[in-house]
């Protein structure tokens, strides 16, 4: 089967959600762009959009039609040779919108899983919970009407548990965007023991033509991007634990979101970065990790403890952030929960007693922003780290801790095997996280 | 052509702001002047000058597509909302693209010759950022041959006709020489930009404008031959400037040392349907540039000054070598030298030309008359050049579509 004869009927579940409304994007425009390019019409191919919110389905059209337009915009010079053919299509906005209404209109949105059981590929974006993605898998793999692959957008399942609970017979592969996929340049792609090596060829071929950065990853629980976050998460709860007896809560927790993004230039404080992918989403991948990973202790009762009380962090439908370990205004921090008060305490008068205690950081410091941007940020970081090395204040030790056990984590992953080595650590903070620098590095030595 | 057989003078020129990506002040989220702002705010500036609209005996109006970029026909009434006393007066609009300005220079000229208008009101406008670059694109296509060219053509449609011209100029003369040519005028354009505070690139700070000029070209988002730094950007602006008789001067209270006169000009159409016989030559503004200097009985040699018409890089080039300060091929070399900056033998487009100081497309005409006037008369600032006695007079060329409709003028200061 051809890569545009796999991709004439797809199928992907949990399509309204966050990661599954951005690869319903990504692949709708392949598919379109892949029919343009062998013969013209995308007609007759379809992409199921299955979601068991039909609230949410409802916006998705809408979604795409913003989003394909912005693409098609840029990219209105390959359109027009794409639509060359067509003699009714003569200025770029009626090329580039008929590039919007064929790839929008390929796209079906419905309820009904059993849309799936003719596809050809099916993208699963469900929520991370194992079971839920083998009873999806399985009653798809039992309906069925002809071979069909697997491409899995888990972010901590390991792949050949679901190839084994499903019996695919190594027809998945996991295939996991980062949020949110239109924009983040990272997948991980991470092959099952018997995943059929065609279906890797196809999704390297993917991968690359959605002009993505592949980071291969051992199949470990966690694979190598939440392999890092979620105990370097976990490392910033016990700062918290450990630094609540003498400064409080709320005051902790500022302190350690504010180094870890300020001082570390970072583009997100820790607990900020939990916020935005949620704590929902981060209790899933720690089950999933623990329950695979015996003999380390991943689990965080504080995270337990926000849920129960309503505290979930993630994205309200239009994209604007929830509050979570931080209070959120015009999507800046503006105050950090106080799980005994339940209240959120503003940030401003938190910093005006904290600040003094944390110390300022490095003279030299510049914003993440800029420092990304910064074509000789290689020696500006050797110098900012050197001198926060020689500081001798609170901010600066927690800093360099912080730092030292990034890297440790880091080097866990390539000595333990998820990662292949140092440089895809680096690449997936790099890529996928938007990291200035690695976590594998000599700053903090 | 004839030679001119009734002395006619320009004066009292204004310039708006060029607003665009570029300016501190620009903001494409947020709500700007019209259409109507700009034609007022230069209409305003000129009669400021001459003792107000009850002087002025007919307007002309310069525009290229206010029909697609503002959904706006019938211009020449816009005139007299620029001030009450134009209500009733003749006023007409004129349109040949990028050339549209030109055009409504020498329509004002004709006026004042047929000696049916001592005082004409000239106005070239455009405002274009209110759509994007891509839909703009679209826009400005209409220049070129739309039943004919349009379908084959590229996205960024006229970037593309130029790039095929600077392809075919790599090819004949060499690529390297020819791109740090490139990268040169846009140095020199954005240098004199940042002396003028109308320009869109006056707050333009980038400490290695070549370095950043010889950004190399991306034809998977642009073209093939030029980059985004080769190409004039998307303007909103107006200019105006009063075209007038000797009577009109004393009419106006305007001592002639404060005009420019107009000595020639060469107005030259080529076939909008026909290619250029050789893209690596601007057939069409030599034939303008040639037709002016003999109207006007001037020699080369006694030009100044020019004002060229360099919506790309490469027609900045090309310019040089039609204007003929360079031979074919040459233009490189005389631009690497440095000929053409305002320190060089014959400084090319002292307030920053099209790339420099902006492109309003039909406006670009007008204003370059206004640069002109503002540089004879002692009147441009910080942009300010020494007038050589033996070289008093300056040129401009404004070229319509891909070297279609051009019209080049020939100035000196107004003198007894």
């Amino acid at each position: 089967m051809s890569y545009a004869d796999r991709l004439s009927d797809v199928a992907v579940l949990g399509a309204a959600g966050k990661m599954g409304s951005g690869i319903v994007l990504l692949t709708a425009m392949e598919m379109a762009d892949a029919r343009l390019a062998s013969d013209g019409e995308p007609s007759g191919m379809v992409l199921h959009a299955v979601d068991v919110s039909e609230e949410a389905l409802s916006g998705l059209h809408r979604y795409l039609r913003v989003q394909v337009l912005k693409a098609a915009e840029k990219k209105a010079v390959a359109l027009r040779k794409a639509y060359a053919g067509r003699a009714d299509l003569v200025e770029n906005e009626e090329v580039i919108r008929q590039y919007v209404e064929d790839v929008v209109g390929l796209v079906h949105p419905t309820s009904r899983l059993e849309s799936a059981y003719g596809s050809r590929l099916v993208f699963e974006a469900v929520n991370e919970d194992p079971d839920l993605k083998v009873r999806l898998l399985s009653q798809v793999a039992a309906n069925a009407s002809g071979d069909f692959w697997v491409l899995t957008n888990t972010s901590s399942i390991p792949i050949h548990e679901l190839d084994e609970r499903v019996k695919l017979g190594g027809r998945i592969i996991g295939f996991h965007f980062y949020n949110p996929p239109a924009v983040q340049k990272l997948v991980e792609l991470i092959r099952a023991g018997g995943t059929v090596p065609e279906l890797n060829g196809f999704a390297v071929e993917y991968a690359k033509r959605l002009r993505k950065t592949v980071v291969p990853s051992r199949d470990v629980a966690g694979f190598i991007g939440n392999g890092h976050f979620m105990r370097d998460a976990l490392y910033a709860v016990a700062e918290v634990e450990r630094l609540a007896g003498d400064f409080g809560f709320v005051e902790a927790v500022y302190m350690v979101n504010k180094v870890s993004q300020e001082f570390l230039i970072r583009p997100m404080g820790i607990f900020q970065l939990v916020d935005y992918v949620g704590l929902d989403v981060c209790r899933s991948i720690l089950r999933v990790m623990s329950q695979r990973l015996a003999g380390e202790k991943l689990a965080a009762p504080l995270v337990e403890e926000f849920l129960a009380m309503g505290i979930a962090g993630g994205q309200f439908p239009d994209g604007s952030q929830r509050d979570g370990f931080l209070k959120y205004e015009k999507g800046r921090p503006a105050a950090v929960f106080d799980p005994r008060k339940k209240a959120y305490e503003p940030l401003p008068g938190i910093a005006g007693r904290e600040d003094a205690a944390l110390g300022a950081p490095p003279g030299r410091i510049k914003p993440w922003k800029t420092v990304i941007q910064d074509p000789e940020k290689k020696g500006f970081l050797e110098e900012y780290f050197k001198e926060l090395a020689g500081m001798k204040t609170l901010g600066a030790d927690l800093a360099v801790r912080y730092g030292r056990k990034s890297k440790a984590i880091g080097v866990g992953l390539v000595e333990s095997g998820v990662a292949a080595g140092p440089e895809d650590v680096n690449t997936v903070l790099l890529t996928g996280f938007y990291h200035a620098y690695g976590p594998i590095n000599g700053y903090f030595d | 052509m004839r030679k001119i057989r009734k002395r006619v003078f320009m004066t009292a020129g204004h310039a708006t702001v060029s607003l665009g990506t570029g300016r501190k002040e620009f903001n494409p989220k947020k709500p700007r002047p019209g259409l109507e702002d700009y034609i007022r705010e230069a209409g305003r500036g000129t009669l400021g000058r001459i003792g107000g609209g009850a002087n002025v005996d007919e307007g002309v109006i310069s525009n290229f597509m206010a029909a697609r970029f503002n959904r706006q026909g019938n211009l020449a009434a816009l005139i007299p909302a620029i001030d009450e006393s134009l209500r009733w007066k003749p006023c007409t609009r004129v349109e040949g693209a990028c050339g549209s300005g030109g055009l409504g220079l020498v329509t004002a000229v004709k006026s004042v010759l047929a000696e049916t208008a001592d005082v004409v009101l000239a106005i070239g406008v455009e405002v274009q950022n209110t759509v994007k670059a891509i839909y703009g694109a679209d826009i400005l296509a209409g220049a070129g041959w739309y039943s004919g060219q349009r379908k084959q053509g590229h996205a960024y449609f006229f970037p593309s006709l130029f790039s095929d011209r600077a392809g075919a100029y790599f090819e004949k003369y060499g690529r390297d020489r020819t791109r740090r040519a490139f990268a040169r005028w846009y140095r020199n354009a954005v240098e004199n930009a940042r002396l003028c505070e109308t320009a869109q690139e006056f707050h333009n700070a980038c400490p290695d404008l070549e370095a950043l000029a010889l950004t190399e070209p991306n034809p998977r988002t642009f073209v093939d031959h030029l980059n985004v730094f080769d190409c004039s950007k998307v303007s909103d602006a107006a200019a105006a400037i009063a075209v007038v008789s000797e009577a009109g001067l004393e009419r106006c209270g305007i001592p002639r040392k404060d005009a420019v006169e107009v000595l020639g000009w060469g107005q030259v159409e080529a076939d909008l349907t026909a290619p250029p016989a050789d893209p690596t030559d601007l057939e069409t503004s030599r034939r303008a540039v040639a037709t002016a200097l003999e109207s006007a009985g001037v020699n080369l040699g006694e030009i100044g000054t020019v004002e060229c018409h360099d919506c790309f890089t490469i027609s900045g080039l090309l310019s040089v070598e039609a204007v003929g300060l360079a031979g074919r091929g040459e233009g490189p070399d005389y631009i690497l030298e440095g000929q053409t900056s305002r320190q060089g033998r014959v400084p090319f487009n002292t307030s920053g030309g099209l790339i420099g100081w902006g492109h309003p497309t039909g406006g670009t005409g007008v204003r370059q008359a206004v640069t002109v006037w503002q540089q004879l008369t002692g009147k441009a600032g910080a942009w300010q050049l020494e007038v050589a006695a033996e070289r008093p007079y300056a040129l401009s060329v404004n070229m319509g579509g891909d070297d279609k409709t051009v019209v080049a003028l020939v100035f000196r200061r107004g003198i007894e």
